[in-house]
């Protein structure tokens, strides 16, 4: 989808809950699901970064690591990408507590799906990595560069710009996760609508102002990941559109 | 011993899987000599070349830079595999420009020629820089030092890369089919450059080439190669002008034949 | 810590809680398969829903499952419809999956070159007959591996289902754990049947892929 089509929709979905909030039907609800929204992002913004350091380490680890590192880098790949975030949610909430080890929901939303998103990143990052033409290699050997000069200096740049766009979907895939929270009793804009729904039982304005809210969020990371591709991309291919 | 090749092959092979790529190539290369190889596709000519640089490893035998095992290092008077840290002390003294040129396309021709001198030899950028802006100026780019590998010829690419390389102050420069990728009318600036780098620094050159008149002109000694070993060497005035070997006839035939 | 009676005492109540699980899951990936593909047909067949459809195709997927499930769950009785939570379930589910199954069915179709079209006019194919026999089975085999990649997602995504209630795998392990307050087990085990089920369907998937790689050179 083109950039002008993204900020079509960003603009059309604010201006649609403009209107709605007009109405006092819709609007009674609009500060309690903001203040949801609030906590959504939270989550969102630092289970992402968990999930970038996550998946550039698992990668490392699973390219060029010791074996023992390897191994263990390839087990927690599998495990967080075989089962769903739902299952790995419910099992540091409910299963930890049982071994002694006791985190507030808060914590464990982060770790999480941070853990769940950074193992698919791993694939991205590895992806990205092996992707950079073999004679960038060859040319750093020729130079007589050690392995880290090389990825610090020539390969990641390289590598960075063909991850923006998995990293964005992935990023939605997050925010999309959030909505799980609401399960282990965090009140996130989930959790918000369905609090709200169950005492008010207007499930049309609910669940449609938090369609919306959902749908500007994803539209900002999407806009946002597209700007930044522009931006780094341009530092690679100068003047080859001329 | 002051006759110490400056490159020695012992005895090297290399195979992958069932194919035997080289086998038992055996090659003294002088100091300041400049070798040509030619061959025909599949002859095991870049693998030289990839061999010496560390791009593959190798499966028997030796390879000697100055005196010193290249991937190899003497432990109770056996050879062992060698560290890395004694392969880029040894690898510090070969450069190689390649066929796709492969220039850091998020780096500009100044930025390519100076990364290695900062990261590796630990230049301060103004040295690195001067050092970079002279050899530029030698390939007759002193105009796109700031210009991106995206914004350059092929031709002027394979330039930076040869300037990329010479940045590094090698005493060995591989040339590997370097004007292959290159459209036709750009090869000559190419070799040019390569003929002026010959004159005026005192360089082992070891070279991959279809450019058989360029061989001619330029190399002390041509080595015909087939099917993994060494068919026939010698001067180019004797491979070219008299070759013994039917098998370099026929090569030679069918180049020109081509060409 | 890990109490092996007790494991095997409620595998036999996973097991068939699994049933349901499997059960949403292959009924969800229909909806999703056929649903995608008409969806990617009446684009092609109709140009002016393009756009249309391609919104409606980013507004799905740009908003959460869980919230979607809620939607269906709780709207549909206001216009009437009483839907169970089990079939509103994996109507949502197979209406979240239908808008990636689209886009996966019209990547395979703008590869089919051109050419394939042109010459499908030049016999003076009629159209059903060009798509069914000349563009079909072009598309489908290499979008195989693509669609099989989003049955396991779907899958994994069943446990949302347990948000309304409905008594799938990890439904059925919560109750286990809130009436003996015993989690490690019943999640433990959930856990271990999405892992092993998602690796062997992943070595099935790069099975298949070698397979259909055999079938069509390129």
């Amino acid at each position: 989808m083109g950039i002008r089509t993204l900020v079509g929709m960003l603009v059309a979905a604010l201006a649609v809950i403009g209107l709605l909030a007009t109405q006092t039907s819709y609007s009674l609800f609009l500060p309690g699901l903001l203040q949801g929204a609030l906590l959504t992002i939270e989550i969102a913004v630092l289970g992402s970064v968990l999930a970038v350091v996550m998946g550039v380490l698992a990668a490392l680890a699973r390219l060029y690591g010791a074996a023992p590192l390897r191994w263990l880098a390839t087990v927690y790949v599998e495990i967080f990408r075989g089962t769903s975030a739902l299952v790995q949610l419910f099992w540091l909430f409910f299963v930890l507590p049982q071994f002694g080890l006791l985190m507030d929901a808060f914590t464990v939303a982060v770790l999480a799906l941070g853990l769940n998103v950074g193992a698919y990143g791993s694939e991205v990052v590895r992806g990205a990595i092996l992707a950079v033409a073999p004679g960038q290699w060859e040319a750093s050997i020729a130079l007589n560069m050690s392995r880290a000069q090389m990825l610090r200096r020539i390969i990641l740049p390289q590598a960075f710009v063909a991850m923006i766009p998995p990293w964005g979907n992935l990023f939605i895939e997050l925010l999309k996760s959030t909505a799980l929270v609401s399960l282990i009793t965090l009140t996130d804009l989930a959790f918000k609508a369905q609090q709200m729904n169950q005492s008010t039982l207007k499930t049309v304005p609910i669940f449609t102002l938090v369609l919306l809210i959902y749908l500007v969020m994803s539209l900002a990371i999407t806009i946002g990941m597209r700007f930044l591709e522009q931006r780094a991309s341009a530092g690679l291919s100068r003047g080859r559109a001329a | 011993m002051t006759d110490q090749p400056m490159v020695r092959f012992d005895n090297v092979s290399k195979r992958y899987g069932a194919l035997t790529v080289l086998d038992g190539l055996s090659l003294d290369i002088a100091r300041g000599e400049k070798v040509s190889i030619i061959g025909p596709s599949g002859s095991g000519k870049t693998t030289v070349l990839r061999m010496l640089m560390t791009l593959e490893t190798i499966n028997d035998g030796v390879i000697w830079v100055e005196g010193e095992p290249l991937t190899h290092m003497d432990k109770g008077g056996k050879l062992v595999p060698a560290n890395l840290g004694h392969i880029r002390r040894v690898r510090a003294k070969i450069g190689m420009v390649f066929q796709s040129f492969n220039l850091f396309p998020h780096m500009s021709a100044m930025a390519n020629c100076i990364e290695a001198p900062m990261t590796v030899l630990g230049m301060k950028r103004a040295d690195a820089e001067a050092r970079a802006a002279e050899l530029l100026d030698m390939v007759g780019l002193s105009q796109k030092k700031a210009h991106y590998p995206s914004q350059l010829s092929g031709g002027q690419q394979q330039r930076v890369a040869i300037a990329r390389a010479l940045a590094m102050r090698p005493k060995i420069m591989l040339f590997d089919e370097v004007t292959s990728a290159l459209d036709p009318e750009l090869v000559g600036e190419v070799l040019q450059v390569i003929r002026q780098i010959g004159r005026e620094h005192d360089l082992t050159m070891l070279m991959v080439t279809h450019q058989m008149g360029f061989a001619k002109e330029f190399s002390d000694r041509v080595c015909f190669f087939y099917q993994g070993k060494i068919c026939e060497q010698g001067p180019p005035s004797e491979l070219f002008g008299a070759p013994k070997n039917e098998r370099t006839r026929q090569f030679l035939r069918a180049v020109l034949e081509a060409g | 810590m890990w109490d092996w009676s007790f494991a095997l005492e409620i595998l036999p109540t996973l097991a068939s809680a699994a049933i349901i699980t499997i059960e949403a899951t292959l009924i969800g990936f229909v909806i999703a398969a056929l649903l995608g593909l008409a969806l990617a047909l009446v684009r092609i067949a109709i140009p002016w829903t393009a756009w249309p459809i391609s919104v409606l195709v980013e507004l799905i997927r740009s908003t959460p499952l869980l919230i979607q499930i809620f939607f269906l769950y709780f709207v549909f009785p206001k216009f009437g419809v009483v839907l169970d939570a089990f079939t509103a379930g994996v109507i949502a589910i197979g209406l979240h999956y239908a808008a990636y199954c689209s886009e996966v069915y019209r990547a395979g179709f703008d590869n089919i070159p051109r050419g394939q079209w042109e010459a499908s006019i030049a016999l003076n194919l009629p159209q059903w007959a060009t798509f069914r026999d000349i563009i079909i089975p072009q598309v489908i085999p290499p979008i195989v591996p693509a669609l099989g990649n989003y049955l396991v997602a779907l899958f994994k995504e069943t446990p949302l289902l347990s948000a309304i209630a409905v008594l799938e795998l990890m439904q059925t392990a919560k109750i286990i754990g809130s009436d003996t307050f015993r989690y490690t087990e019943p999640m433990t085990l959930v856990g271990l049947f999405f892992l092993v089920m998602s690796l062997v369907s992943a070595a099935l998937i790069r099975i298949l892929e070698r397979l259909l790689n055999r079938r069509t050179p390129r």
